[in-house]
């Protein structure tokens, strides 16, 4: 009943934001679409370190390859932005398989700096690329994107100019995979994985005893998260619309922002990326005349909730509120009165 | 020949790396901590140093021999006021405390600094050169190298000949026994947190007399560490004097072959090395 209520107002906020881009200003459409993609990366970071304890310093290496890779598919070999966008995911997850093999040798904070140094090699490396400008970056044709599959039909529906059009579409693939992310987020924690996930988060040697393999989880997490988060690289920089090496692979940008986000909103709750962006969203427009003064107050607020709530603006909501408007545990079957009956002697 | 000179300038520059190391392991070995903050650390040091310089007109040498101090009661403060209370089981909270910490640092740095490059004015020392046997080395980069040895040196000497020394193993190895023996251990990380960031201050001396620095090469400074560290293996001190080496050897034969590839040299030495030995050269202590 409560998850009922809560869906039907997560698709009401869901068909608000689509009518964005109809009713709304271009501007908001651009922010939102900004806001949407960090919620993105946010929720698989979340899943990584808040889920699957693979706390990860190297998720730029991903956002950058799946960018790199629309790129070269576009420019290079002619085709259309979005098909390159699915082929960054692809190959963003492909990349992530030798990652792990190298990466899950190490532990704890040698994970964390081991991915780390991963997204500096795939940073360097990738600058190295000369038919993409090597170190300095590219453009993409102004063309390609204005001939993206499904513009010409957003021109029309909406009547707006053609750069319009293409904001408007990428924000509908943000607010679509931003949504199909918490969805599946919630049926997979859910699942017989999921629970097996957080069973080992919180006790690795009881649920290893009752046949959980947290390799495997964790292995299967990582490659997942790798490959959303190649999509939503790509799907960033079809919006920006200009890349270099050190944009593309920003830890800023894309892995300190995201975890600032989810350990405001509440790392290891699901809505917490939500909040978190919320958050994160208005403090950068509230002190967007101070220059980075933004980044100060981010930092000092992430530290101030590793101090003195854990759990994050969400797991607080939580405890004061006393229940969960979205549970990711299982209720325990209820008994009919009949059973119940039937017990009494 | 040539190979000779890269070699040595490599080694060189991996006693800079062992120097920002250093810190890093002694606080990774006695407490199991992560500081992201490190490098920016580092980076405020060298302000600090500039800073005293400038006021005071002294040689940088000696005004880092002035901040020493008060970087040490600067780490005094961060662990007592701010690390003992997320140290635990997880190590979630620490890290991402210190990363906290770093972007603070970071951009108060930015606010106050701006994002021009400085330097530490050390004088004609800076382009001075000598020759060591067949090949030719700079007096600073010379002296950074002696440094780090002298610091591994002392820091060896603190860890196996003192009684503090002994606290912080004893610490390390068991936190709860060490207590049953009237060991502190918040006030032994306090202390311990201290040394690095004094060991921190003499990194800073060499890294802006060697060349420019800005608030945001933080972060990049710490990699190479972490990576000296790594490579080391945990709690060996000459382990991550030799990680640093191997990231400089590294960094200097990939620059000799493209300059472009300097830093690439380095991070492709280090994953290679943990493929081969996932705990490290010279693992000590238990993770």
């Amino acid at each position: 009943m409560k998850t009922l209520v809560t869906g039907l107002i997560g698709l009401a906020v869901m068909v608000a934001l689509a009518l964005v881009p109809v009713l709304g200003p271009r501007i908001l459409v651009q922010d939102l679409f900004k806001v949407l993609c960090l919620l993105v990366l946010a929720l698989n970071w979340n899943l990584l370190a808040g889920f699957a304890g693979l706390v990860s310093v190297g998720q730029q290496a991903f956002v950058g390859v799946g960018a790199y890779v629309m790129f070269a598919t576009t420019i290079l070999w002619g085709w259309d932005p979005l098909a390159g966008v699915l082929v960054g995911g692809v190959v963003a997850m492909a990349l992530s398989i030798p990652v792990a093999f190298f990466a899950f040798r190490l532990n704890g904070a040698y994970f964390a700096i081991g991915t780390w140094a991963v997204a500096d090699i795939a940073r360097l490396s990738f600058g190295q690329w000369r038919a993409l400008g090597g170190g300095t970056g590219t453009a993409l044709p102004r063309d390609a994107t204005r001939e993206m599959l499904g513009v010409d039909a957003v021109r029309e529906l909406l009547g707006v100019s053609a750069a319009a059009a293409v904001d408007a579409m990428t924000y509908w693939l943000a607010l679509l995979l931003a949504s199909a992310l918490l969805l599946g987020c919630w049926l997979f924690l859910r699942s017989r994985m999921g629970l097996g996930l957080q069973a080992v988060r919180d006790n690795p040697v009881a649920a290893q005893s009752v046949g959980v393999d947290p390799t495997r989880l964790k292995a299967l997490v990582f490659l997942l998260t790798a490959f959303a988060t190649g999509l939503c690289g790509a799907l960033l920089f079809i919006q920006i619309g200009r890349i270099s090496p050190d944009a593309a692979f920003s830890l800023l940008d894309w892995t300190a922002f995201v975890i600032f986000i989810v350990v405001i909103g509440g790392i290891g709750t699901l809505p917490g990326p939500i909040v978190g962006v919320l958050v994160f969203y208005g403090l950068q427009r509230l002190l967007s005349d101070y220059g980075t003064v933004y980044l100060i107050a981010l930092g000092l607020i992430g530290i101030a909730v590793m101090l003195f709530a854990r759990r994050g603006l969400w797991g607080g909501l939580i405890d004061r509120l006393g229940f969960d408007p979205l549970p990711l545990g299982h209720a325990a079957p209820q008994k009919s009165p009949r059973d119940i009956q039937e017990e009494r002697p | 020949m040539i190979w000779l000179d890269t070699l040595v300038q490599g080694m060189m520059l991996g006693g800079l790396y062992a120097l920002f190391a250093a810190g890093l392991s002694l606080v990774f070995g006695i407490m199991r901590l992560v500081n992201l903050a490190h490098g920016d650390l580092i980076v405020l040091g060298a302000y600090l140093i500039l800073g005293i310089g400038t006021a005071t007109g002294l040689n940088p040498f000696v005004a880092a021999a002035l901040a020493l101090p008060l970087m040490f009661a600067l780490g005094w403060v961060l662990q007592t006021a701010l690390l003992n209370r997320v140290l635990g089981d997880d190590i979630l909270p620490p890290l991402l405390v210190t990363f906290g910490l770093s972007v603070v640092i970071q951009n108060v740095l930015l606010q106050g600094y701006s994002a021009d490059s400085r330097k530490l004015p050390v004088g004609a020392i800076e382009s001075a050169s000598m020759p060591v046997g067949p090949v030719t080395v700079g007096v600073m980069p010379l002296i950074t190298f002696g440094s780090a040895i002298l610091v591994i040196l002392a820091l060896n000497w603190l860890f196996y000949h003192t009684a503090l020394g002994r606290a912080f193993r004893a610490t390390s190895d068991d936190p709860v026994t060490a207590q049953l023996m009237g060991i502190r251990p918040r006030r032994i990380f306090a202390i311990a947190t201290g040394i690095a960031l004094v060991v921190a201050t003499i990194a800073a001396l060499y890294l802006g007399a060697r060349a420019n620095f800005d608030p945001s090469i933080g972060p990049a400074r710490l990699l190479y560490a972490f990576e000296a560290v790594i490579i080391g293996g945990l709690g060996s001190l000459w382990g991550t004097l030799a990680g640093g080496m191997v990231i400089g050897v590294a960094q200097a034969f990939g620059a000799a072959l493209n300059p472009e590839w300097q830093i690439l040299a380095g991070h492709i030495a280090f994953v290679a090395v943990l493929l081969v030995r996932p705990r490290g050269l010279f693992p000590r202590a238990n993770d």
